[in-house]
């Protein structure tokens, strides 16, 4: 279990404990936390798991995909600390990861 | 408790639409009573990966569900799994289930999906001749492929050509049987039609055209073939039918809803009855980015879509902006993507190369994209959807070249 702290784009926070092998994604989904939509469930297909990834977890979070890159390229909002949060698997390295939301997926 | 006190929203069907309407109901707010009924003896959980992802094994049970189990319990949404509903009573509004059971609503919606198409033909109740609809359904075809094991599918549409793909991946030889002159012909149009055909057959799939399939051989109740009208047989250890849907709108006819092949519905997803909404696979609806016009989509955009649409209306949100309909299939190291629909169509343009397996081809009406089907193309998929949206007239020199960025061509 690794904790992660979701914030919604009117400041709500969630701390959850997501199982470690699921995506930041999933660790959402499951847990009812708007915010995140991930339509396709997970296939970096949509562009609807649009998150901001705290400053000090962005390189343990890695380097997104030329999929996913692309795909961010075209969502709405999107910063230089945008993730598609499908992408970002959760291990004992993101202990602690604060993950923003932006106003809207669509 | 009577039934009236406990009237809040049923939900019958529990698949992808059914699910997403209960939790977003919650989500946004509405602290009634909500009934979720399902056939299936399972919670709901999400139908694509069933014929890729999952197939191959590249992902767990858990993962296909779309909350666990205990959300239901958690955020008090009634979940009725294994039971389905046999009537709808618009006047006194109650559900009737098979377990004779009723319940009471004061909104209902109808997420009742679809079913595999069967095909009535001699031998099709064999053993392992299967369709691909339900976990269940997944379960049955996964084990009975492997090496060395023969696969062969009936209808060379999407479904069809994920579950192939997947059969390749486990190390079955898979043949698929198209009655029409190629694969994907109702789906989609050359040069994608062609580019999948060659893809596959680099990858060991063989297929057959324009035949039509006569029955289904077995010896000891099990199938051993296929039988085609031309008099051949393909030998197979396992058959998939997979050529298309019957949608689940008998219970909604017989209660007195307008139905055309599918629930009618208007763009927030309400049936002919005010207190009565119908979501995802079941629904016939207006397509807001095409005129209005009526049509079926069969798609997880489609079912989450409604289903925010009916939870909005239900709770008094303002409902969500209508969406470019998309949607998308994986198989082997391809990832198709597809936005809008073809309708009133003069030409299209392929952007990419086919031989490079990366490419992108727009159908257009004018210089306007109505939809676009993009494969290892994401940035074409999501600035094709952006430009379909806007109905904005693109200059198709620039869209055809692909060293003009899509950033360029969208501006």
């Amino acid at each position: 279990m690794t904790k992660i702290t979701y914030v919604e784009h009117n400041g709500t926070e969630h701390v959850i404990d997501v199982k470690n092998g699921l995506s930041v994604m999933e660790g959402a989904i499951k847990n009812n936390i708007p915010g995140i939509d991930a339509d396709c469930g997970g296939a970096c297909a949509c562009a609807t798991c649009h998150v901001y990834v705290d400053a000090a977890w962005k390189d343990k979070t890695g380097t997104p995909s030329a999929m996913e890159e692309s795909m961010l390229d075209f969502a709405e909002n999107v910063e230089p600390n945008s993730r598609l949060s499908c992408q970002i698997k959760v291990s004992d390295a993101l202990e602690g990861l604060i993950v923003t939301m932006p106003e809207s997926q669509h | 408790m009577s039934q009236q006190a406990a009237a809040g929203v049923v939900i019958v069907g529990a698949g992808h639409a059914g699910g997403t309407a209960a939790a977003l109901l919650r989500q946004y707010g509405y602290d009634g009573a909500i009934t979720l009924i399902g056939d299936e003896p399972i919670a709901p959980y999400q139908r694509p990966p069933l014929s890729k992802a999952w197939l191959k094994g590249e992902a767990d049970a858990d993962s296909l569900s779309l909350k666990p189990l205990s959300f239901y319990a958690e955020a008090k949404i009634d979940l009725i799994m294994g039971n389905a509903a046999t009537a709808i009573d618009l006047k006194a509004r109650t559900v009737t289930l098979a377990s004779g059971d009723a319940i009471a609503y004061a909104q209902l919606i109808i997420a009742t999906g679809a079913r595999a198409r069967p095909l009535p033909l001699p031998g099709a109740d064999l053993k392992g001749v299967l369709s691909l609809r339900s976990a269940a359904d997944a379960e049955e075809l996964k084990a009975a492929l492997g090496p060395g094991k023969r696969l062969a599918v009936i209808g060379g549409g999407y479904i069809g050509l994920e579950a192939a793909a997947s059969a390749r991946a486990l190390g079955a030889d898979a043949v698929v049987l198209e009655r029409e002159e190629r694969i994907l012909a109702r789906v989609a149009k050359e040069p994608l039609c062609s580019f999948f055909a060659d893809y596959h057959t680099a990858r060991g799939v063989v297929f057959e055209t324009k035949v039509d399939v006569a029955g289904f051989e077995g010896a000891d109740g099990h199938v051993t073939g296929v039988k085609l009208a031309d008099g051949r047989t393909i030998p197979c250890d396992i058959a998939l039918v997979a050529v298309g849907l019957i949608r689940n709108d008998e219970i909604a006819k017989a209660a007195g809803l307008n139905t055309n092949n599918g629930i009618v519905v208007d763009e927030n997803a309400r049936a002919s009855d005010p207190a009565v909404f119908a979501i995802g696979d079941v629904a016939h609806r207006p397509m807001p980015h095409y005129d209005g016009r009526m049509f079926w989509l069969e798609s997880v955009a489609n079912a989450l879509e409604q289903a925010r649409h009916a939870a909005s209306v239900i709770t008094g949100r303002p409902p969500p902006a209508h969406e470019v309909t998309w949607n998308w299939s994986d198989q082997y190291d391809l990832k198709l993507q597809i936005a809008g629909m073809p309708f009133d169509v003069d030409a299209t343009l392929v952007r990419g190369d086919p031989a490079q397996a990366k490419f992108a081809v727009f159908h257009l009406k004018g210089d306007v994209i109505q939809a676009v089907e993009a494969v290892n193309a994401p940035a074409e998929f999501m600035a094709g959807r952006q430009l379909i949206g806007q109905k904005k007239r693109v200059s198709l020199e620039k869209l055809a070249d692909p060293t003009v960025s899509m950033k360029e061509v969208a501006a």
